[in-house]
């Protein structure tokens, strides 16, 4: 499987980034575009592919360099921080001040496995927590950073607008609506997700420092409630961050294989070109 | 439009992509498991916490941050403040009336201050919140001398850059910067919850201060000495944060 040129792939590039504009209100279909675009060459002195040949998807530059170095950076940054979160949390697993009562919390009093630990003491735990801290909160300076500059928050970032479109969106997944809804690079419920999960980064984030400098952040931690509330929270982080972590996956794998590739080398071939 | 939702044929590339992937996500999984300390990685991880003593002293430390204070409604029941020693049973001292606490090191004027001396001295009394590396917290009044004073009237060269803390607790010993040792809510403490602080809680003096982590606040107190290189101690030398700022 070769590659196409640079050139071609700036030609099949362009025309999507149109289509992709949410505001283009009665858009045709937005697949049906796509080959078109692919079989005009700039130069033209290759004939177009016959037309017994239409299945061959388009090959798209999905994602920048930048996503995707941040997004296994995150990745691999996020086992480390929750590893080494649960060797912390076995020096005292409640939450809580002393003296009770504790926090519901369905892991109270109880150790986690060895085999999800990282640090193999509290000191250990501690000193891996707060060296991987810095990179994952630079990496994610570096995500935000990158989505405000080139302005693509707004393929990303849900808004009240996107509520009845996620209604809709769950209904095609409830199978009670034939069509797939128009969308520009994502749908609005992979909106809500990737928002969600950039708020639920920023608030391990402020939850860690509120933790970690409990005093000299006195205002920090008494935005989270206290010492103790924040520490709760922060724990809880982990659990969404798991859940999403695993639906994620699963989704990419059963929903949209293609998309692991474009996430590792950029290039998207499947079966929602409409994503670009 | 072809809707295949179920596509065969992912692309030999992609296969690829994804034992790649399953590769780098099985040696993230391995680095975790075990209760891995960090092996070749543990030099960069100790240069790490340096930087974080550097920040936390640097960035986040102020002598203008106080700690909050509390009611003492808010105070945590004595029975469920822990209390821990390196020492079992608890160190107690053979002679009460014989300790005194010395003050040297780099200074003009070492000293030697008897209980009476320093609970003569100007009297600062808190109830704050404790902060253990473990997680807990708990609410006491302390009560106790300005360390602040001491060190103005021990008057430090300008060469002393630290302070080391030593206690009768078989060898317990802790480092502290100077800026923390100098914070108006860092105390030479004699009284826990308005009584005379009892064996568990340091007797006759320890160190205590809202801005450290609790074991940073040397029990049983013998010794300051101001240094110019910065002083290990009991945990710290085994690998916690040096500075255990909170």
């Amino acid at each position: 499987m070769t590659e196409p040129s640079e050139e071609t792939q700036a030609a099949a590039e362009a025309p999507q980034e149109i289509i992709a504009e949410p505001a283009a209100p009665a858009a045709p279909p937005v697949v049906e575009a796509v080959p078109a675009a692919v079989a005009e060459p700039e130069p033209a002195p290759i004939p177009a592919p016959p037309p017994t040949e239409p299945a061959r998807r388009p090959l798209v530059k999905r994602h920048h360099g930048l996503v995707r170095l941040t997004h296994w950076a995150n990745a691999v940054l996020l086992v480390g921080m929750i590893g080494s979160g649960l060797q912390i949390y076995m020096a005292f697993t409640h939450f809580g001040p002393r003296g009770g009562p504790y926090y519901p919390n369905p892991w109270d009093g109880k150790p986690f496995p060895l085999s999800v630990r990282l640090g193999g003491w509290l000191a250990g735990g501690l000193n891996w927590h707060f060296a991987l801290a810095w990179p994952f909160v630079l990496s994610g300076l570096l995500y935000l950073g990158y989505l405000v500059f080139t302005g693509e928050w707004r393929s990303l970032l849900f808004r009240p607008r996107d509520v009845p479109r996620a209604w809709q969106m769950q209904l095609y997944y409830l199978r009670l609506r034939k069509e797939h809804p128009p969308q520009g690079k994502h749908n609005a419920l992979q909106k809500l997700a990737y928002t969600s999960i950039l708020l639920l980064g920023i608030l391990s984030v402020l939850t860690g420092f509120a933790i970690y400098k409990p005093t000299e952040l006195a205002w920090l931690t008494a935005l989270f409630g206290g010492y103790q509330p924040a520490r709760y929270w922060h724990f809880w982080a982990v659990w969404i961050f798991v859940a999403f972590t695993l639906v994620h996956v699963a989704l990419v794998l059963l929903v949209d294989p293609a998309s692991l590739r474009a996430m590792i080398t950029g290039w998207y071939r499947g079966r929602f070109p409409s994503h670009d | 439009m072809t809707d295949d939702r179920f596509p065969k044929n992912l692309g030999a590339l992609s296969r690829r992509d994804m034992i790649r992937l399953g590769l780098t996500a099985g040696a993230a999984s391995l680095a975790t498991a075990c209760g891995w300390q960090g092996g070749p990685l543990m030099p960069a991880i100790q240069g790490a916490s340096r930087l974080n003593d550097w920040v936390g002293e640097k960035i986040f430390l102020s002598s203008r941050h106080l700690a909050p204070q509390y009611p003492h409604s808010a105070r945590t029941p004595e029975g469920a403040f822990p209390a821990y020693s390196i020492t079992h049973p608890l160190p107690q001292l053979t002679d009460p009336a014989g300790w005194a606490l010395e003050v040297g090191g780099l200074v003009r004027q070492p000293t030697r201050l008897t209980l009476e001396m320093i609970q003569a001295m100007p009297r600062v009394r808190y109830t704050v919140k404790h902060h253990c590396v473990e997680g807990w917290s708990a609410i006491a009044t302390w009560t106790g001398a300005s360390l602040a004073s001491v060190v103005r009237l021990a008057q430090p060269t300008a060469a002393a850059k630290y302070l080391r803390f030593d206690s009768f607790d078989k060898g317990y010993s802790n480092g502290w910067d100077l800026e923390s040792a100098m914070h108006p809510q860092t105390i030479l403490a004699y009284a826990f919850n308005d009584h005379p602080l009892g064996p568990a809680h340091g007797a006759p003096l320890r160190l205590y201060s809202p801005v450290k982590l609790g074991y940073k606040l040397t029990k049983y107190l013998t010794k300051i000495t101001f240094t110019a290189e910065r002083p290990g101690g009991y945990w710290e030398d085994q690998g916690y944060p040096w500075l255990g700022g909170v």
